[in-house]
């Protein structure tokens, strides 16, 4: 009798190929309901010039064959149900799964965005829920759930601040002759890609600015570089090297004071939520990653969605539509604002990827500080005992 | 909580190892006076049942029970439970960013098979792993078209989705393009007289949708010949990506920009749903978004990277051709399951069945008095029909036989006033139709 215990080793072939090279033609994995209505032919009612006989080259195989294939793919992935990822900016955490459930529910998954408001108040009270406790957890006063993804939000956020500077520059222009459309973003070089990208996006020009020996921002030097031109700073906090900027409040107000605003990267939320707020810190705007910081499934590569979060000063701006609670307490999307920066996606947002956000939210409550607590304890522990 | 897999004696422990004597100690670079001192205000905690709980009491307030005769953007169609049999396994749900090629090869492999069915649907030579939705592989569409032309004005037809417009003239302001509108004619297609009188030698790219917003389909040919003709690009936009299982693909554009929602994805009230961008070898250098290449390893088996990464932010920053980074992937992967079940005969059936439905339902719609069709030209699953009386009106009272009818025009095309677009789709049943046609033929009947 062998003494060591064999672990069951992985049975599959690890040279899984690609679905079409396993199709074979009169194969189906998926059958309709029968036709209930007269069929009609495709040549006529399209007409030949536009026809299609199939789609050349696309797969025919079985059901089997189909749950075999991806089933072995997906035993290639590394993934948080398997480990910890150790990487920072996506804060991979564990996605619950009480979170797929409810977005699949019936009432939740089915509704088309199109449909009666008066049929969507359950939709549109998560939305409202959803704002609430992100406002409460930010610290600021308006919120748009709108764009699909963090850099989405910075693209959102930063037009955000061109409506706001527009809106200060029309008062300006009344006593100043010359127009200034501020060309500027400053930007940490140790920021995420999407920043700078972003920023050119926005129609802006990025000037990186320096921190001192501590990976702090260099107070001096921004002194220095914040002039009348310049639209924003955008900050992440902590930043990607993981550091605190413990003078948020006095880089808030060289920036006030030569009318630029401060944009914050949430990214690394998760070391903030419940301890301190961004707006409390004296950050204008902000972006949150809900499939980072509030557990929605990172699903190799997406979705997410990039909510933007700021002060009042902003609201106007806010992309179209609008969430707002009417007599009664009936809810309603509010689609006539003068002054929206317009919208950065069809339709409110990714809803799905909301609703789970509103589930972790809601499994934790106040007890949110906990995972924020923890995720600290953590990465100060390996630091310390493994470094 | 349950989230959290450490007990209040391992934490005292680390806090032990790391030598302080309270986790308060490790936030004290946060200044003093900005450290909360009570809880944050929010509800919970609750257990797993509560949350099932709060999310079902939503769930009856919105349209359980209701059949629906909406499209415009998003559809209704068959999904099979093997998507989400898949798509849950852990190893995909829960994967990251595939960066990381050893540890990820099922995800690049899938998305791998996903632009190649993408290629295959579009007629395109090649398609990324996926953009937010097709508003913005829309919008992202015509800024590669920006770059690759080098010119700034956009031509875009009136038919195209007014949410895709919308979005494109938020971006467009930014990067100093200048967007026009072309109309349409009495076929419902983009007129191409007034195309070719308003193009000109700077102009980037022609943006059209087909089918269009009001469902009809339009001929790509005379287009793709005015626009080369001036030297700009053709973006065709797809919103209804199932028509290209009965519809000739858009081969004579030069970048495809393609909602894929209807391949597996639930309406889920507006998202999460997955953009696809396909278009021609020579234009990958300018493509947005993740690549997913096929390569051989060090002891020549095949395998797949993330490929032609200097076109993105986290090389590029500030020159990147796009700032996207996180996509829609899992949306992308439940695409590709989901064609891969429907297959080659599975998609020509459901198109055709699609075909057969909508048609059948504009044939009895046209036989109720003062009900006509208000386009000539070829539809697939979505139609414009123009009522004698206010489509809010009629909606109104379609409500009560638990209808949600056709889309309202009037709002966004305040020339379309008392016209709707109808759409049908595989899963709408006759007996629903026929409830269409009865509720429409008893609010056309009342004054």
């Amino acid at each position: 009798m062998s003494e060591k215990i064999k672990k069951a080793g992985r049975q599959t072939n690890q040279n899984e190929g690609l679905i079409f090279e396993k199709s074979s033609p009169g194969k189906r994995a998926f059958e309709l309901p029968p036709l209930d209505v007269p069929a009609v032919d495709p040549a006529k009612a399209l007409g030949e010039a536009h026809r299609r006989g199939g789609v050349d080259g696309f797969p025919e195989v079985s059901e089997i064959e189909v749950i075999r294939h991806f089933t072995r793919l997906s035993t290639w992935n590394y993934a948080i149900d398997l480990g910890m990822y150790p990487l920072g900016s996506c804060t991979m955490k564990y996605n619950p799964r009480v979170n797929e459930f409810v977005a699949r529910l019936d009432g939740i998954a089915t509704e088309h965005p199109y449909q009666p408001q008066e049929l969507s108040q359950g939709c549109l009270k998560v939305l409202q829920l959803l704002e609430k406790c992100l406002l409460e957890i930010t610290g600021m006063d308006a919120i748009t759930l709108q764009p699909a993804a963090g850099a989405q939000g910075e693209l959102t956020g930063l037009l955000l601040m061109q409506g706001e500077l527009t809106g200060l520059l029309l008062i300006r222009a009344h006593h100043e002759k010359n127009g200034n459309p501020r060309k500027r973003v400053l930007i940490p070089d140790s920021a995420h890609g999407t920043n700078p990208a972003t920023a050119v996006i926005a129609g802006y020009e990025v000037e990186n600015i320096k921190s001192n020996a501590e990976g702090q921002v260099d107070l001096e030097h921004l002194r220095e570089q914040v002039t009348e031109d310049v639209a924003a700073l955008m900050l992440t906090n902590p930043s990607t090297l993981g550091i605190f900027e413990q003078q948020i409040p006095e880089i808030a107000e060289i920036l006030h004071a030569k009318g630029a605003l401060l944009y914050m990267d949430g990214a690394n939320m998760n070391a903030l939520t419940g301890v301190t707020r961004p707006g409390d810190l004296g950050v204008d705007v902000m972006h949150l990653n809900l499939h980072k910081t509030f557990s929605t499934p990172h699903g190799g590569g997406g979705p997410g969605a990039g909510p933007v979060a700021m002060k009042k000063i902003l609201e106007p701006y806010l992309p179209t539509p609008v969430l707002v609670e009417k007599e009664g307490g009936r809810l309603a999307l509010d689609f006539n604002r003068k002054k929206s920066v317009g919208r950065v996606k069809a339709f409110v947002g990714n809803f799905g990827v909301l609703v789970r956000a509103l589930a972790y939210i809601l499994a934790y409550g106040p007890g949110v500080r906990q995972a924020t607590e923890d995720a600290v304890v953590n990465a100060n522990y390996i630091r310390k005992t493994r470094w | 909580m349950r989230y959290l897999p450490k007990s209040p004696a391992e934490r005292q422990e680390m806090l032990a190892a790391i030598g302080v004597k309270n986790v308060e100690e490790l936030f004290s670079s946060i200044p003093e006076k900005y450290r909360l001192k009570k809880a944050l205000n929010l509800p919970g905690p609750f257990s797993e049942q509560e949350v099932i709980r709060y999310f079902q009491e939503r769930a009856k307030e919105n349209s359980v029970g209701y059949t629906s005769f909406l499209g415009a953007g998003v559809y209704n169609h068959l999904r099979s439970v093997v998507t989400d049999t898949i798509i849950q396994r852990g190893e995909f749900l829960t994967s990251y960013t595939p960066y990381q090629a050893e540890i990820t090869q099922g995800t690049l492999q899938a998305i791998f098979e996903f632009q190649t069915l993408m290629c295959q649907l579009t007629g395109q030579e090649v398609a990324n792993a996926s953009m937010y939705d097709g508003s913005t592989a829309t919008t992202e569409a015509v800024l590669m078209a920006e770059r690759l032309t080098g010119r700034t004005r956009v031509l875009v037809a009136r038919s195209v989705h007014p949410e895709y417009r919308e979005v494109l003239r938020t971006y467009a302001k930014n990067s100093g393009l200048h967007v026009e509108e072309i109309s349409y004619t009495m076929a419902g297609t983009l007129d191409a007289k007034a195309l070719k009188a308003a193009i000109r030698e700077d102009v980037c790219a022609v943006v059209v949708q087909s089918p269009n917003f009001f469902g009809t389909i339009e001929s790509l040919g005379p287009l793709a010949e005015i626009t080369r003709a001036a030297g700009a690009m053709l973006v065709v936009a797809v919103a209804e990506a199932v028509s290209l299982g009965a519809v000739k693909p858009p081969a004579e554009a030069d970048i495809v920009a393609m909602e894929a929602q209807s391949f597996g994805l639930a309406p889920s009230y507006g998202g999460p749903y997955a953009g696809v961008i396909a278009s021609r070898e020579k234009y990958v250098r300018q493509m947005p978004g993740r690549l997913s290449g096929q390569t051989t390893d060090s002891e020549g088996q095949r395998g797949f990277v993330l490929t032609l990464a200097t076109r993105e932010q986290h090389i590029r920053r500030e020159k990147a051709t796009s700032n996207i980074c996180t996509n829609q992937a899992l949306c992308a992967l439940a695409a590709t399951v989901h064609l891969t079940l429907l297959g080659k005969e599975g998609l020509r059936e459901q198109a055709e069945q699609n075909l057969a439905k909508a048609h059948f339902a504009l044939t009895e719609l046209e036989k109720i008095p003062g009900v006509k069709r208000t386009f000539s030209g070829p539809f697939f699953n979505e139609f414009t029909v123009a009522l004698p009386k206010s489509v809010k009106l009629v909606n109104a009272e379609l409500l009560q036989e638990k209808i949600i009818g056709p889309f309202v025009l009037g709002t966004a095309y305040p020339e379309l006033s008392k016209n709707a677009v109808v759409c049908v789709t595989e899963t709408t049943s006759r007996g629903e139709i026929e409830k269409l046609l009865a509720g429409v033929r008893k609010a056309l009947a009342t004054a």
